[in-house]
């Protein structure tokens, strides 16, 4: 097999991503395309290691040690950017990265007791709790 | 795909006849290898542009599944098969289900949302093409005299990987499970709140509304207060 077809296709995967990453609004969607891009690298590693099993004689098979390292990173990230993401639309009750713009949580409150008010509830956290106890 | 294969051919014409010479594959005759990984190539591909480009969310996630399976049949195509099996377990059995309950937790509209887009999307388009014939560009001219060879053992059977991840690769193998329970551990720290938190004066008012909108009302409620006085007791 020609290396140019698993390159090339990881090639235009990647770039599937990049221009997800950049042109999604929802957090969870800009996250599906992180993976789309992670994956891409993925398979061009493991394009090359296949490549230079053969080609070489002592290989450590680092291309697929690397993938599932990768993978591994991939659920991982994938993890936390979800609890983040769960975390902010709890908080500003949007999951819309246009409108986050600013760094600083309760922004819309300035009362007595503000930044309580923006911090969650009791049910809805243990709720999250279990959901990503149970997903995790 | 057919703008790559047409840059892949017309860097092959560009052969040297020497190089052409030595190898005696040539690009305009594939393998069967070659024809089926073209053509699981181009639905995985496909599928990804559809999951970035559709509108509803839902869809998306499923047509992501369709692209990752994609590349585990393209893993398994290049005799990775450990790979390909680990490829199916976490992304299509884990991952898009994790990104499912995401979408459902953070209340995605079913259906058509027509805010998906930024508005920057042309500029995004712009960018994304002009990287995609960049690295199509770079990847054809460096490794068009490359082929894999892929008859004999496979290179990524669960003996080889296994291995090799276990004689040369096990330090790197065990800081990567304490990544991951530090990952665990953090996503539920982060999905948690902590006790100082926790006993807020909104608690009353926000488990029944559900929005913050109504919370300076409650907080003057004298039962309101006295409720979450005893919860708080209770607690």
């Amino acid at each position: 097999m020609h290396i140019a077809y698993p390159v090339v296709l990881s090639s235009l995967l990647f770039c599937t991503g990049l221009y997800g990453v950049l042109a999604r609004r929802n957090a969870i969607l800009v996250l599906m395309s992180v993976e789309l891009m992670l994956n891409a690298v993925n398979l061009n590693l493991v394009a090359f290691d296949v490549w230079l099993t053969k080609a070489a004689e002592e290989t450590l098979h680092s291309g697929q040690a690397l993938t599932l390292f990768t993978i591994t990173i991939a659920a991982a990230e994938i993890g936390i950017g979800l609890a983040i993401v769960l975390a902010v639309h709890r908080n500003r009750g949007t999951a819309d990265i246009d409108k986050l713009r600013d760094t600083a949580e309760g922004h819309e409150t300035d009362g007595p007791g503000g930044p309580d008010e923006a911090t969650v509830t009791t049910e809805p956290a243990a709720g999250q709790t279990e959901k990503a106890e149970a997903t995790a | 795909m057919s703008l790559a294969a047409a840059a892949v051919a017309a860097a092959t014409t560009t052969t040297p006849p020497a190089l052409a010479a030595v190898e005696t594959r040539g690009f305009l005759s594939p393998t069967g290898v070659e024809i089926a990984f073209l053509l699981v190539g181009l639905v995985t591909f496909g599928a990804a542009i559809v999951t970035v480009t559709t509108r509803q969310l839902v869809h998306a996630a499923l047509w992501l599944v369709v692209a990752l399976g994609g590349l585990a049949v393209e893993y398994l195509l290049l005799t990775a098969e450990f790979i390909a099996w680990v490829q199916v377990l976490i992304y299509v059995g884990s991952v898009v289900v994790l990104l499912l309950f995401g979408l459902m937790l953070t209340k995605a509209p079913i259906g058509r949302s027509p805010d998906a887009d930024s508005g920057n999307r042309w500029a995004a388009l712009t960018v994304a093409v002009a990287a995609a014939a960049a690295l199509v560009w770079v990847v054809v001219d460096a490794f068009r005299t490359t082929w894999i060879d892929l008859d004999g053992p496979a290179a990524g059977s669960t003996k080889a990987t296994g291995e090799s991840l276990f004689q040369n690769w096990v330090l790197p193998f065990e800081a990567l499970s304490v990544l991951l329970l530090t990952a665990l551990v953090g996503a539920i720290v982060l999905s948690r709140k902590t006790k100082t938190e926790s006993s807020s004066p909104s608690v009353n008012s926000r488990g029944a509304t559900g929005s913050s909108s109504s919370v300076p009302d409650s907080r003057n409620h004298p039962i309101g207060r006295k409720g979450q006085a005893e919860q708080e007791g209770a607690r």
